[in-house]
Order: structure tokens, then C-alpha cells, then sequence
């Protein structure tokens, strides 16, 4: 009797060989050498740590892109996904995930500066990155610039692997050139400097209601005072503009992708650093279910929300003003810090990399119901080829199981697609492409198949 | 009406959704001896290259069958009785049908070689040959080889090289799948095999298969002479269609089960379909065994609507060939007809980039110039818009200058339309084509 467990536990390996254990140890020495970085004693010696970690972290990580992918011939491949501890939800998965959890609960809880500017368990690591701060903002670092710093490493490192593991693809290769600009350029780069010319931290890459403050009173008319009257007032006009006319129009012709998949820093780390995880979306229709009832709910608090705390701001309902500022952090704390730091990135290793961009983004859900409704994308089908392998599905990192459409010829519309293009890059027969087209008959299946209308989804 | 199946792979299963639709009271049984529930067989490489887990190339979830009513019985069908319309289970259990469907499929054909029953010699069609084959390379396999030149047997080189295994493959053509793939299309399919390492003994047969002193294969000996050390042999020499049951209910059998034009065998209320099906008669150019994923679906398809309306059966209709495949990392696709020699009467534009693996072949008619048949390799062709094409019998040139229309590869991709009119323009001056349509199917 066969069972899955054997078939994947007994599953040949090939053997790890020297090279790649020599550059693996690079990466693994990095990262420990983070600690030293951060509790030893000698701040010199901490510091040269801290260098010497990203050094190592760095070239350990190019370098086994480069040994891995690149001595094959380009194309796709996933193999050993599910046959190694790391990506498959072993030990070394729970390991990853928890300490990626383990840092954001400190970043976010533990880590705010005391009266002596002292950044507790982060301390080390904060002070190690002050020279480039001062270089790149004209002011000493703090927890969120370590975190950027952090952050956008990552999407240059990880993106640099993608770029090797799918350079025979120029989808993928413009895409994440995009996603790499956009971090580098508008979420870290530009904020900086912003902050050195004595002007608000702002990200123009990051909208409401995803950046959900940016709409609300407060920050508006901390902008207008803050940005002077040229910056401030475009600041807040970016804003308003890219949110309700933008996302509308650039979402009807290209699809809810120009945001999550080209442009969006959550999907940046997701595509990049999250690439090994993207199999362990849940593709199960409990998983849709749960995926739905918890979406929909984020949207209408975050509107509710805004709404309400214009209503207070205007002074209107006097009764709302020790309401507004309380609720306003309680969804900071759950949503803006729980759902999509801890458990959106600290989970990359267990549920892939997309957990909040697929159960809490608003404004993936947003973008998604313009997707859905209002859009001239989808992904055709191609006539009577697919075999139902399942690879479409098993390389969606939104949980969408792709084939249930393919095998029945129909074209894929759904809200949550963040158009990555992954499953037409690793269908075998060539059955996925991602097009921009004509309203008219967008859900019209190929003729050449007849879809059972059995329940796939309800 | 009840309809017992036996068989779950795409045949059975596409014939239990059809009835399922067009019958919503049927009460229908799905017997499978190979998994409790379907699975896609052309995936069995994923899972073993890790690509995949088993549950992920299920087409459906577990809750699929109870929800639409299918049965499913996990056992052999041991015996029929088409007299008293029951099928035997090993179970002891006995089922009776008002139809019967066998959709047994096939395995994978072994040969007569001295030798082929030793351990580490086996077939690739099956789940246990998964699970065989999973644990027989799991540790001491250093060197690899593989029996045939088709589809299974590049599938099992790939599996087996990924894996750090060194491959032989024996080909007692003169190309890679010499019947099939015409002498460009072979040529550029060879440099994926030597691109990832694969050695090609081209005429060369298997003739002998040695065993070591643990009754393990050890080497194999080819008619050329050659002793080639493996500790793993895979026989990709073709399927057989499974007949054990058919046989054993007195059917007529042939190569398969044979049944008519409506694929009925020749007891009452009993159908055959899929790989295991043998049609009595077929058409000039077509075959009488089809065992393709995607002929299977079509003959599900056709005997379930037969299923459902014994008073209007409905014939099979092979339709447009079609087929398409990877080799390593080169995709092809076919649409039409496009064989392996040329046709007389028939012309073939064949197009290929000097450097990348790029080619695309399109076969017409010398006299209407009618568009016949398309291979590409490397490129992506839409299905429909082809369909079309070949059913109208569009002229070549029309075609050409619309190639764009078809062009299936995603966005950003070299486009060849330009150098593919040119290279034809070239070849054939006196049906000079303008391009008059670049990529997309919306832009002209």
C-alpha cells in the first residue's frame, strides 16, 4: 500500500558536495557571527563583527547562487523542495522560524530606546550601522533603519539568487530588477535622504491602506506642516492620488501584479527571500475559506477606521475622542506589527512567504477586488494541454490551486493572484501565460476541453 | 443506473465526471488497485525529483469524491462476469453493475531479456514503480541505464541525473525518438541530453542484463559488444494495455480490449477506454491503441456521454492530433500532424535559431498550401488558434503572417515572428509573406 510519507522520506538526495558545503558554512558563519556583533562587550570588536558578518552573509549567499544555478543550464527547476529539512518544514524550518519570529518580537516590543538612547538586545547591532546612517540620513542609527538595513539586504541578496535561478526567463528578470529598485531606491535609499534634508521619513512605494496611516488625520497634517508646502502637499496628494485613482487605473490595464509583484517592498522580500518557502502556501479550500472570512474583515476595519477618525478629526462627534487614538493603535499593534511582521515574515518557513499578503493585506484585497471585477488581466489557459501535474499549484505562493482551472481549460481570475508568473514558468507543457486583454468573455474557456461544472471552490 | 469503473487514472475518472454531470443520480464506483484516489501519472517524475509530494499531484482534494458521490474501492478487480453483470474484488466482495467501464490502463512493457526480473531492473508507469524505483536508487547507485529512446526514457534520465547519478541511455535508433521527431527537432533535443550530462548509445539494443552475487543488476550488455556497468536499469521500451481482467470475463482482446467505434467491447453494458482500449477500426494515419494523458481524457469523455444515452451513442472522434512534452528544459509542443520523414505532397518550413534552442516546423500542402501540422520546440504556440488554422486548412502564408496570434510565450520573451517570415520568405519567394501581425493575441 503506498503511503506519501515513504515516497518522500526515502527519497534519494543527491549528495551535498564540498563547494556548497564550503559556501553554506560562509552564510552560517555570518549569522553567527551576529552575536558577538551584538553582546560582546568590546563595542570595536563588536563592530568588526558586525561588518564582517555581512561580508560573509553576503558573499556566502551570491556565491552559492552562482555555484548552484549557475552551473546548469538556465531553466527551471524546483527539485528537493519537499526533500529537504529547510524548505519543506523540518527541523531546520522551525529553527528559521523561530528566530525570524524571535527578531521581530524584539524589534517590535523590545528594542525602543531608553532615555540614554539605548536600544536594548539590538543595541550593538543599531550602533554598528551608525556611520552609514550619518552618511546616508545625517543622523544617528535607530531599530527601524537597523531593520531596513536588514530588510533591504535581503531583497538584494535573495534577488540576486532569483536572478541566476530564473535568468532564462525575462519576466522574471525585469520583474525583479523592479522589485530590487523600488526597495533599494524608493523604501530606503529616498527616506533617508528625505530625513538628511530635514524632511518627513516618507515612502512614495507605500500606499494606503497597506501604509494605513498615511490617509489618516494625523499624518496628513503632520506632512503638510512637516513636508513645507511644496513636499508636504505632494506628499499627501501622492498619496490620495495613487489610492483611489492609480491603483484603479494601472490595476485595469496590468492586473493587481504592478503593485504585489513589481513594486511592493512585502512582496519584494516575499519574491526574493521568500522564493525557497513558495511551495508551502496551503492550497487546500479550507485554506481558501479561512483566507476569505479574514481578508474581507482587515478591509472593512481599516476603512472603518480611517472613516472614523476623519469623523473624529472634524470635531463633529465629540463623544469619539478618546475612541479614535486607542483603536487606531490597537490595529497598529495587530495588524501592522502582528499579522504582517511576526507572523507575515516570521512564518516564511512554515506557511510561505506570502501569509500576509494572502490572510491580512487591505490593500491586496483592494487591488484584488479590482482584479477580479474591473481588469483586463488573467491568465489564459493553453486549449487542451494541461495534465493536472499539480506544478502551477505547488509553486503558488498565494495558495491558489492553479490546475483546477488548467485542466479545465479556464482562464484563472482570482482576486488573491499577485501575477508572480511562476506557475506558467514552471508548468512543463506551456499551458499558463499572463495576459492583459479585452473584458469581453474574460472567463470564454478554451472549446477544445469540455470543463466538468463539478464544485471546486464554494 | 450503477456504473462501476475500474480504473481511476484520467480515463476512469474523466468518464465518472461526465456521467456525474450528465446524470446526476447515477450512482457510480470508481475500483483502483494502484491508489486510493487519482493521481496524475505524467507527475510520478515530480514527486521523485522532490519537486512535489504525492498528495500534490492529486488533481483533486480528498473531499472531491465523497461531495460528488463517486465511490471510491481501493482493491483489485480479480474476475467478471458480464453474464450476471458482477465484478470479483480480492476483497471477497462482489459488485454488480448496470454498466461496466475498464479503464485498466497500462504497464510498462519488460522485454525478454535474461536478467529482467533482478533487482534494480525495472518499468516507470506505475506508483509501486515509483516506490521501487525511490528505494532501489536511494543509496549505491553510482552509474545509471536506461532502455529506449522516447518519453519515459529522457523522464528517467532526468530523474535519475538530478539526483547526481551517472546516465547511459540505449537507443536502438539512430536519433533521439527517431519515429516521432523529425532530424532537427532530434538534433536540438541531443544537446539537452549532452547539456546535462546524459551519454546516448544510439544503435544500440540491450542483450543481456548481469546480475551481481546479491541477485542485484550489476552491468548490461548491449549488441554492440559493450559491457556497461549500472547498478539501476530502467526498460522505457513502451506500455502494454492491462488485459489480466478482460481476459478473465471472456472479452475479445487483441493488442488491448477490443471494442467498437463506440467503444463497447463485445459483452453487453461493458466499455473499455483509455490505454487499455483497442479500436476495431480507426482511421488512415491514426492508431488503433492510444495511450496518451490526453486521448485517454478524450475517450473517457466520449464513453461517458455513451454512459449516459445507450438509445444515441456517440462515436469516438479522434480529433486534431496534439501532443506536447519537456525535454530537461526544453518544451515542445505539437499541433496537427507532423512526421517524422517527409510526406510526399507536402511541404516542411523548418526554422531554427542559430544559437538558442529555438525552432519551430510547420508542415502544408504543396497544392493548397493548407497548413497541415506545427512542431516547436523552445517556443510556446497557442492551442486554439492552431486548431482553428489546421481545421479550416488556413494557407500557409495566411498563417505566417498572422503568427503572431499564436505566440503563447509570456511577456518579454524574444519574439521570432520577424526572422521566421523572413527565413520562409527566403526558402519559398514565390509565397512571400508580409508579417502582418506581431505578438498578442488582442494587438494587431
Amino acid at each position: 500500500m503506498t503511503s506519501a510519507q515513504t515516497l518522500t522520506a526515502d527519497a534519494p538526495l543527491p549528495e551535498v558536495v564540498g563547494t556548497e558545503k564550503l559556501l553554506l558554512t560562509l552564510v552560517a558563519l555570518g549569522l553567527l557571527l551576529l552575536l558577538p556583533a551584538a553582546f560582546d562587550a568590546d563595542a570595536y570588536r563588536a563592530h568588526a563583527c558586525f561588518y564582517a558578518a555581512l561580508a560573509l552573509i553576503s558573499a556566502g549567499t551570491l556565491g552559492w547562487a552562482a555555484w548552484k544555478y549557475g552551473r546548469r543550464p538556465p531553466g527551471v527547476h524546483h527539485h528537493n523542495l519537499w526533500l529537504r529539512a529547510s524548505t519543506s518544514r523540518g527541523a531546520v524550518a522551525w529553527i528559521t522560524g523561530i528566530v525570524l519570529t524571535g527578531f521581530y518580537v524584539i524589534l517590535y516590543w523590545f528594542s525602543n530606546p531608553d532615555d540614554q538612547g539605548n536600544f536594548g538586545p539590538l543595541n550593538q547591532l543599531v550602533h554598528a550601522l551608525d556611520p552609514v546612517s550619518q552618511w546616508l540620513r545625517n543622523r544617528p542609527s535607530d531599530q527601524w533603519f537597523l531593520y531596513g538595513t536588514f530588510y533591504t539586504l535581503a531583497i538584494l541578496l535573495m534577488g540576486g539568487r532569483a536572478l541566476w535561478k530564473y535568468r532564462h526567463s525575462p519576466y522574471h528578470l525585469i520583474r525583479t530588477g523592479s522589485l530590487i529598485f523600488f526597495q533599494l531606491g524608493f523604501a530606503f535609499l529616498l527616506p533617508g535622504l528625505l530625513l538628511a534634508f530635514q524632511r518627513p521619513e516618507f515612502y512614495f512605494s507605500y500606499f494606503w491602506p497597506l501604509k494605513q496611516e498615511y490617509l489618516f488625520p494625523g499624518t496628513v497634517s503632520y506632512l503638510l506642516k512637516d513636508g513645507g508646502p511644496g513636499l508636504g502637499v505632494f506628499m499627501v496628494f501622492w498619496t490620495a492620488v495613487i489610492s483611489f485613482v492609480g491603483v484603479p487605473v494601472l490595476t485595469y490595464f496590468f492586473g493587481k501584479r504592478w503593485y504585489c509583484s513589481w513594486v511592493c517592498g512585502c512582496g519584494g522580500l516575499a519574491e526574493t527571500a521568500g522564493d525557497p518557502y513558495r511551495q508551502l502556501a496551503d492550497k487546500s479550500r479550507t485554506a481558501w475559506k479561512w483566507e476569505v472570512r479574514i481578508i474581507y474583515t482587515v478591509l472593512v476595519l481599516i476603512v472603518l477606521l480611517t472613516a472614523l477618525l476623519w469623523v473624529g478629526a472634524s470635531g463633529a462627534v465629540p463623544a469619539l475622542e478618546g475612541i479614535t487614538q486607542p483603536l487606531s493603535q490597537a490595529y497598529g499593534f495587530a495588524i501592522g506589527s502582528v499579522f504582517s511582521g511576526v507572523i507575515g515574515v516570521g512564518f516564511y518557513p512554515l506557511m510561505g512567504a506570502r501569509v500576509w499578503c494572502r490572510f491580512g493585506c487591505p490593500m491586496a484585497t483592494y487591488l484584488g477586488l479590482l482584479q477580479k471585477h474591473f481588469s483586463r488581466f488573467r491568465i489564459t489557459t493553453n486549449g487542451a494541454q494541461c495534465i493536472s501535474c499539480g506544478n502551477c499549484s505547488n509553486v503558488c505562493e498565494m495558495g491558489i490551486d492553479v490546475k483546477q482551472y488548467a485542466q479545465r481549460g479556464e482562464p484563472i481570475i482570482r482576486a488573491s493572484c499577485v501575477g508572480c508568473g511562476m506557475c506558467s514558468t514552471a508548468c512543463p507543457r506551456g499551458v499558463l501565460n499572463l495576459e492583459n486583454g479585452p473584458r469581453d468573455n474574460r472567463y470564454q474557456a478554451s472549446p477544445l476541453i469540455s470543463a466538468d461544472s463539478l464544485r471546486i471552490l464554494s | 443506473m450503477h456504473l462501476v469503473i475500474i480504473g481511476n487514472g484520467i480515463t476512469g475518472v474523466t468518464a465518472a465526471l461526465t456521467v456525474r454531470r450528465l446524470q446526476p443520480g447515477a450512482r457510480i464506483t470508481l475500483v483502483s488497485a494502484e491508489s486510493a484516489h487519482h493521481f496524475s501519472r505524467p507527475a510520478l517524475m515530480y514527486v521523485y525529483l522532490g519537486d512535489m509530494r504525492y498528495q500534490d499531484i492529486k488533481p483533486y482534494e480528498d473531499w472531491f469524491w465523497a461531495e460528488n458521490r463517486l465511490e471510491l474501492v481501493h482493491a483489485t478487480a480479480t474476475g467478471l462476469d458480464a453474464a450476471v453483470q458482477t465484478v470479483q474484488l480480492d476483497s471477497g466482495a462482489v459488485l454488480s453493475y448496470d454498466k461496466l467501464l475498464l479503464a485498466t490502463g497500462s504497464r510498462g512493457r519488460r522485454g525478454t531479456w535474461p536478467g529482467s526480473e533482478l533487482t534494480g531492473v525495472q518499468t516507470f508507469v506505475t506508483l509501486p514503480d515509483l516506490e521501487l524505483m525511490t528505494r532501489d536508487t536511494r543509496q549505491g547507485v553510482r552509474e545509471a541505464v536506461v532502455v529506449g529512446g522516447g518519453l519515459i526514457g529522457v523522464e528517467l534520465a532526468e530523474m535519475l541525473a538530478a539526483k547526481g547519478i551517472r546516465v547511459t541511455i540505449l537507443i536502438r535508433d539512430t536519433r533521439y525518438w527517431g519515429s516521432v521527431l523529425p532530424p532537427e527537432e532530434a538534433a536540438l533535443v541531443q544537446r539537452q541530453l549532452d547539456a546535462h550530462h546524459i551519454v546516448c548509445r544510439y544503435g544500440a539494443e540491450l542483450q543481456e542484463i548481469v546480475a551481481d552475487e546479491t541477485g542485484r543488476v550489476r552491468a548490461v550488455r548491449t549488441t554492440t559488444g559493450q559491457e556497461l556497468p549500472c547498478q539501476w536499469l530502467g526498460l522505457a521500451i513502451g506500455v502494454e494495455p492491462n488485459l489480466d481482467l478482460a481476459r478473465a470475463g471472456g472479452l475479445e482482446t487483441d493488442k488491448g480490449i477490443l471494442v467498437d467505434a463506440h467503444l463497447q467491447t463485445s459483452a453487453p453494458n461493458v466499455y473499455a477506454a483509455g490505454d487499455c482500449a483497442q479500436l476495431r477500426e480507426f482511421a488512415r494515419g491514426e492508431v488503433a491503441v492510444e495511450q496518451l494523458w490526453y486521448t485517454g481524457r478524450q475517450q473517457g469523455e466520449t464513453v461517458g456521454h455513451t454512459l449516459c444515452n445507450a438509445a444515441a451513442p456517440r462515436p469516438y472522434r479522434r480529433g486534431q492530433w496534439f501532443n506536447s512534452a519537456k525535454f530537461f528544459d526544453l518544451e515542445y509542443q505539437t499541433y496537427g500532424r507532423v512526421p517524422a520523414e517527409p510526406v510526399p505532397h507536402e511541404h516542411s518550413f523548418c526554422w531554427q535559431h542559430p544559437t538558442r534552442e529555438a525552432l519551430l516546423r510547420i508542415n502544408f500542402r504543396a497544392d493548397t498550401l493548407a497548413v497541415t501540422g506545427l512542431n516547436v520546440l523552445g517556443l510556446r504556440q497557442r492551442h486554439d488558434t492552431w486548431a482553428a488554422w489546421l481545421r479550416a486548412g488556413t494557407p500557409v502564408t495566411e498563417v505566417l503572417a498572422n503568427l503572431g496570434a499564436a505566440n503563447f510565450d509570456p511577456e518579454f520573451f524574444r519574439q521570432y515572428e520577424k526572422v521566421i517570415v523572413a527565413s520562409f520568405n527566403q526558402r519559398f519567394p514565390q509565397h512571400a509573406v508580409q508579417l502582418r501581425r506581431r505578438k498578442g493575441l488582442f494587438r494587431v
